[in-house]
């Protein structure tokens, strides 16, 4: 279970750039629960992800993941427990390394490191099995650099190296919004396929309204920093791509309100 | 023959620095200055060890040691306080300028008839050549202690490249790997990429400074500028060992290291012969790295052109 409380990111404090990523987020996710987070760009959906993944510390507030506090942790500490994958398809791997030794890095994570021949032919085997799966016939090159696939097949094998040792969460950004479109639903489908299969806790970040209301069991909406809407349950199995866009219109809307009816009242009174 | 067993046993002395730093530039992408001075650094301890009665063995395990240290530190500089690796690099290899010339406690240090690494083989070798002093090959006489450093230099690298391969192989050594590839990706991975980085410059250095030690024995010195340029020597002994044999694993690269590093003493050997001033041979070195650098990129757009000139046609 992932508990977030009062989590606050600012950047820039005092500076013309100041920005106000994360207002005061409270969030909890369930055990075994796949959530969407979705909003406007910089709405902080993405500085959410990076917070408990670890690549700042957070101004204030806690988040505990699975008993641990983690809020202060190093990144690299963080993914003992946390699986992720990167919207940039090269991020989530070595390029110049084989598929395989790619694996191997996974197959240990957040684990010693010791001092054994890595790509023996049993874990080859053992990675051959496993990568058959994606149907992509990259069981057959695993001594090529990873660096020679496409986006596609290099986001297909992140994924599978994030979820290879079962996370305690798996934190997916926007991590098919850089793929051509039928790899991103082939991506899509192995998500639903992999969190289904080992019953992951999973919370992704994703800009396409169809893939929040298709693939997870709740919508978290964000905007300006805080968390504006949440859909769970019976709400989510309601609700259709234009429920929201509508909700999004009416965030903006009520803000422009907001706005007009300040300047109006600084208008009178001062 | 002296002239080329000479070469060989150089160039299989100065590939400990160029397997070091194919550690440092190719393995974690570090461009570690250091190197200038963990040589010197190297040759510099062992040879006052060995003045000081230290068996050669241990003196270059100490140098070992030392050099690890100062790798450590420029890492050190580099991942906790945030300086620039290559600035990182020169505020160590400065340092230990002046820390070279405390260790000698002059500017240089001459080992005359000391004992070096290569004793034993050389007893073995005087058995075997019953008492004579030179031994032939191919009806060449060479004097046994040329042969004796030349085998035990042979030997040190052998064994250190098996063992390097062997270490980059295992779990640890793909876990450096990747960090220099892709460090977010190792984070990822829960690799602490910074503690990486420390430990192989501190491997990096450990090897060069053990080749300088190797490097004061053979040649009966250690002398406070002798690391001066050793940086971009290793550089081109790696491309000229890339464009060997290729960079297709890991074997084969520490062996293209090992390869490159020998031709270029031998190139070297033959230009100096040729009438080469040996004062011009930092400026030729530099300028072959510089024309090694670039042509990869002419030979890039150079074909582009003409490619692109084959397709209007």
């Amino acid at each position: 279970m992932l508990k977030i409380q009062g989590l606050t990111k600012t950047f820039f404090p005092n500076t013309v750039n100041e920005v106000k990523a994360l207002r005061n987020i409270d969030l909890t996710i369930k055990e075994g629960s796949f959530t969407a987070v979705i909003g406007t760009n910089g709405s902080g959906k993405s500085t959410l992800l990076n917070a408990i993944a670890g690549t700042f510390i957070p101004d204030s507030g806690s988040i505990v993941l699975d008993n641990n506090q983690i809020d202060q942790w190093p990144e690299y500490k963080r993914a003992t427990l946390i699986g992720r994958v990167f919207q940039n398809p090269f991020a989530g791997t070595a390029a110049e390394m084989s598929i395989a030794e790619n694996i191997v890095m996974a197959m240990k994570r957040g684990e010693s490191r010791p001092l054994t021949m890595a790509v023996t032919k049993k874990v080859k085997d053992e990675i051959a099995d496993r990568v058959r799966m994606l149907k992509m016939g990259l069981e057959d090159r695993l001594d090529n650099p990873i660096g020679t696939l496409s986006g596609g097949q290099r986001q297909a094998l992140t994924l599978l190296m994030a979820t290879w040792l079962k996370p305690k969460l798996l934190l997916l950004d926007e991590h098919t919004a850089a793929l051509d479109p039928k790899s991103a639903a082939k991506i899509a489908e192995l998500t639903r396929q992999i969190i289904d299969q080992d019953k992951l806790t999973a919370l992704m970040v994703t800009h396409s309204m169809q893939q929040a209301v298709d693939l997870p069991d709740r919508i978290v909406m964000m905007h300006r920093g805080q968390i504006v809407d949440d859909f769970q349950d019976e709400a989510k199995k309601r609700v259709r791509t234009h429920d929201l866009i509508d909700t999004f219109d009416r965030v903006q809307k009520r803000e422009l309100f907001d706005e007009s009816v300040a300047k109006l009242l600084l208008a009178q009174y001062c | 023959m002296n002239l080329i067993i000479g070469a060989f046993t150089i160039g299989l002395i100065l590939s400990l620095l160029s397997l070091g730093m194919l550690i440092s530039f190719r393995m974690i992408k570090f461009t570690d200055i250091t190197v200038d001075g963990s040589i010197t650094l190297g040759a510099s301890l062992s040879a006052v060890l060995i003045m000081a009665g230290w068996s050669p063995w241990l003196a270059i395990a100490m140098a070992f040691l030392a050099g690890s240290m100062a790798g450590a530190i420029t890492g050190i500089l580099h991942t906790k306080f945030k300086i620039q690796e290559i600035l990182a690099g020169i505020l160590m290899m400065t340092a230990l300028y002046s820390i070279n010339l405390r260790i000698m406690g002059r500017s240089n240090i001459p080992l005359l008839d000391t004992k070096t690494v290569s004793e034993g083989t050389k007893n073995l070798l005087l058995q075997s050549a019953e008492g004579g002093k030179n031994i032939l090959i191919l009806g060449w006489p060479v004097p046994v202690s040329d042969l004796a450093f030349f085998i035990t230099s042979l030997a040190f690298c052998i064994i250190l490249a098996i063992v390097l391969t062997r270490f980059l192989l295992t779990h640890f050594g793909t876990a450096l790997r990747a960090t220099g590839n892709n460090p977010q990706m190792v984070r990822a991975q829960g690799v602490n990429n910074n503690t990486m980085v420390v430990f192989s410059l501190a491997l990096s250095n450990g090897l060069v400074a053990l080749s300088g030690a190797l490097l004061a024995q053979y040649q009966g010195f250690a002398d406070v500028q002798m690391g001066i340029g050793m940086m971009v020597w290793g550089l081109a002994s790696i491309i000229i060992g890339e464009a060997l044999v290729g960079k297709s694993g890991i074997g084969i690269t520490i062996t293209g290291a090992i390869l490159g590093t020998i031709l270029f003493r031998l190139l070297i050997a033959i230009a100096l012969r040729w009438g080469l001033n040996p004062n011009d041979l930092k400026l030729v070195t530099a300028l072959f790295v510089f024309v090694a650098l670039v042509a990869p990129y002419f030979f890039k757009s150079f074909s582009k052109k003409f490619l692109r000139g084959s397709n209007h046609a």
